[in-house]
């Protein structure tokens, strides 16, 4: 199943290459990977989906833990969290399909291209790439999930 | 002194100092140059000149085994920093904690493909604990406080520090001041175990009836062999011990089953098969331990003491997890278990240590193989290591390197002290022996360092032979000569047809006694059964020299027991035709 992993690290150079390359080393796919700095400029908030039981998933967050530029880590599905994801799809003009979106998504609109943001979970963008496919959009790109969780538990240094 | 105005080199050198180091290992080149100009001009950190970096960082490793305090190496970029690789690699796997420094080409070189560059932090980075890319001078002291931190604390484990040759400019001097303590947000290793797990780990020993203790490098990283001794004294449960953790109860004592996994006793191995209960401390399950995971010591239940979390359960799952250093959770156990009226069944108890004896007797080591003679004519590889232990009255350092001889050593000298058994256990690497071995006597220069090796092991690391020289170090290189790389033949026996593929060297080998000599040493070849002893009286009593003894050893011998792959841990082969199943 899929999981949604968070976590803060140093923000210094060398660090998100140790995170990434923890997955190859010990074999666990990365699905998604967002990464931004936070308001604390010294740390970034990375965000990743991995597949995984409960136990692979466990071995996941005590590996990351133990690096040493890692500060914090979470795995966002052992409680309930909000997921949310944005797309952006490029269509011909004249197959853009106008009934699966409102002027809210569109982003940009000229005689040949119409393209559309979307936000969304992550299952609901698999589903709209679906119930659009018949437009033949000529490009989709996806951001990759964040999380947050819906209690007042926050991953934060200041706990 | 502290505050004086210093070089990146000089702060370097000083920082050094200020953590103790009384010794380094390395091998000089162009971005190293200013640290070693520096080296020159201070006379606190004394520097030994290896052969090749492998050897460098070999040696630091076997300094810090055998000491238990940080090993460092020194060593250029390029293919300075490629050749510690292997180095770090097998500190790495055996939790060794070393500090390695390579320098790297100046700042501005750095991604242009110049000369003698390497990328050193990437191509060590999944064989480091950590690492550091010096981004300024002025900030070396407070990276190599934090490396020797790193390195030593928690789950120990090797530290590189990736140095550009213009971050240690004799010109450019800052204001030295050292830290006087670190303290890292993303770092902070576990010490006392919860002690609510520890009051249940003692309700599992109260109600075990067949219970080992399994334990392992762990112990000995953390200087707890008194407390473990303690422990298993205290609940007289039968003891085994990892290949990384012999010597952390006495291998002389008869509470001790001997080395388990994979070249484990009898005994040791059908305990563990046979247990109710597993006590795991510093040890790690992992697959020259379990045999096949799925089908490992099926009817035990496990309390897994370790100080990294993500050991635990990573291969076994633990029924009672302890995440703590092995010192503290033994000291809370033996805490818990005296302050209780603990309830064991003797009877039951009783009962498992006799089994435990009946198997020891039944198919255990031989360790009387001297008293046979030669055998069709040769020696067993196994006679010339009893030997040894009678030599040295069991008070030697051993290293090895990997392979038979390695598994010989292991399984015949009994090692009754923490840190006196030096190895490649985790990662295997061959050419280990000699370079750790120098670590290992300059750490103790009065004391018998023999590392126990093969002809194919020997080669791989000969020419520290010439650093051995240079420094005056007496090590006693034992050979176990069968002219052959003898654990790959004996898999070639047993699951190949007997075919040699590219594991005899067809009378290529040197002459062991004269390469020896060639580099200054002595040299003694032992072909005969009845020469054995008195070289090996000879090769030990020579207490200022390096002595070379090349044995002979009957190519055909095989290590038994053998775990039979992809079952468990009862499944053993104990002999050519014969096995357990």
């Amino acid at each position: 199943m899929k999981r949604v992993i968070a976590l803060l690290m140093e923000n210094q150079p060398g660090a998100l290459s140790r995170v990434v390359g923890l997955f190859s080393q010990r074999g666990y796919n990365i699905e998604t990977l967002v990464v931004a700095p936070t308001s604390d400029p010294t740390l970034s908030r990375l965000t990743m989906s991995t597949e995984g039981d409960e136990k692979v998933v466990e071995q996941i967050t005590k590996q990351l833990d133990k690096l040493i530029d890692v500060v914090m880590v979470s795995d966002l599905g052992s409680s309930d969290f909000v997921e949310r994801e944005l797309m952006l799809i490029k269509f011909k003009k004249d197959s853009f399909p106008e009934d699966s979106f409102d002027e809210t998504n569109i982003v940009s609109n000229n005689e040949e291209i119409v393209n559309v943001q979307i936000i969304g979970t992550s299952s609901e963008l698999d589903q709209l790439i679906l119930d659009t496919a018949h437009s033949n959009p000529i490009e989709i790109v996806r951001s990759g999930p964040l999380g947050i969780s819906s209690d007042k538990n926050t991953l934060s240094i200041d706990n | 002194m502290d505050n004086s105005y210093k070089s990146g080199a000089e702060a370097l050198l000083h920082s050094l100092h200020l953590e103790g180091v009384e010794l380094m290992f390395g091998y000089p080149g162009g971005a190293a140059l200013h640290i070693y100009d520096a080296i020159f001009n201070q006379d606190h950190v004394e520097h030994i000149l290896v052969r090749h970096e492998q050897g460098a960082v070999h040696a630091a490793d076997g300094y810090a085994r055998a000491t238990g305090k940080p090993g460092v190496a020194l060593v250029t970029s390029g293919p300075g920093a490629t050749n510690a690789i292997t180095g770090l690699a097998t500190a790495y796997m055996d939790s060794t904690p070393i500090v390695v420094i390579s320098g790297q080409v100046k700042s501005m070189l750095i991604g242009t493909d110049s000369f003698q560059e390497t990328d050193m932090i990437g191509v060590s980075r999944p064989i480091v604990k950590h690492s550091f890319l010096v981004q300024k001078a002025e900030d070396i002291p407070e990276i190599v406080k934090k490396a020797f931190h790193i390195a030593t604390t928690g789950r120990p484990g090797p530290v590189v520090i990736d140095v550009p040759k213009d971050f240690t400019d004799p010109e450019f001097k800052f204001e030295f001041n050292y830290p006087s303590e670190i303290n890292m947000r993303s770092y902070k290793p576990a010490q006392a175990g919860d002690s609510s797990r520890i009051k249940e780990a003692v309700d599992l020993i109260e109600n075990s009836k067949r219970p080992v203790i399994y334990s392992g490098g762990g112990v000995i990283q953390d200087d707890a062999s008194d407390e473990l001794i303690e422990f298993a004294k205290l609940l007289d449960f039968p003891i085994t011990n990892t290949l990384m953790g012999l010597g952390a109860f006495p291998g002389s004592d008869p509470q001790f089953m001997g080395m388990l996994g994979m070249h484990g006793t009898y005994q040791a191995n059908m305990a563990m098969h046979n247990a109710d209960l597993i006590i795991a401390v510093g040890a790690r399950f992992d697959d020259r331990i379990t045999n096949d995971p799925k089908k490992f010591s099926l009817q035990a239940k496990k309390i897994h003491i370790d100080v990294d979390p993500a050991s635990v359960s990573k291969i076994i799952h633990a029924d009672v997890p302890i995440v703590g250093s092995a010192k503290e959770c033994l000291s809370m156990l033996i805490q818990e278990i005296k302050g209780r009226d603990l309830k064991i069944n003797h009877a039951e108890l009783s009962t498992w240590n006799k089994q435990v004896s009946d198997w020891r007797d039944a198919h255990g080591l031989n360790h009387s193989l001297l008293e046979l003679g030669p055998q069709n004519g040769k020696i067993l590889p196994q006679q010339v290591v009893q030997s040894l232990y009678k030599e040295t009255e069991g008070e030697a350092f051993v290293t090895s390197d990997v392979g038979q001889h390695q598994m010989f050593a292991a399984q015949y000298y009994h090692f009754d002290k923490p840190r006196q058994w030096i190895n490649s256990g985790g990662l295997g690497t061959m050419g280990f022996g000699l370079p750790s071995a120098m670590g290992v006597q300059l750490a103790y220069p009065d004391a018998t360092v023999a590392c126990v090796t093969g002809e194919g092991s020997i080669q791989m690391c000969i020419q520290e032979l010439s650093t051995c020289l240079q420094y005056g170090l007496p090590i006693k290189i034992i050979n176990l000569n069968n002219a052959a790389l003898g654990m790959v033949r004996q898999w070639q026996d047993m699951q190949y047809g007997g075919r040699y593929s590219s594991s005899t060297y067809e009378n290529s080998l040197p002459d062991f006694k004269a390469l020896a000599e060639s580099y200054g040493h002595i040299g003694i070849k032992v072909a005969k059964f009845e020469d054995l002893e008195s070289a090996m009286k000879e090769c030990i009593s020579l207490k200022d020299r390096l002595v070379f003894l090349d044995v002979d050893v009957d190519p055909n011998e095989h290590v038994y027991p053998m775990l039979e792959a992809g079952n468990s841990m009862d499944y053993m082969w104990l002999g050519k035709d014969k096995k357990t199943w």
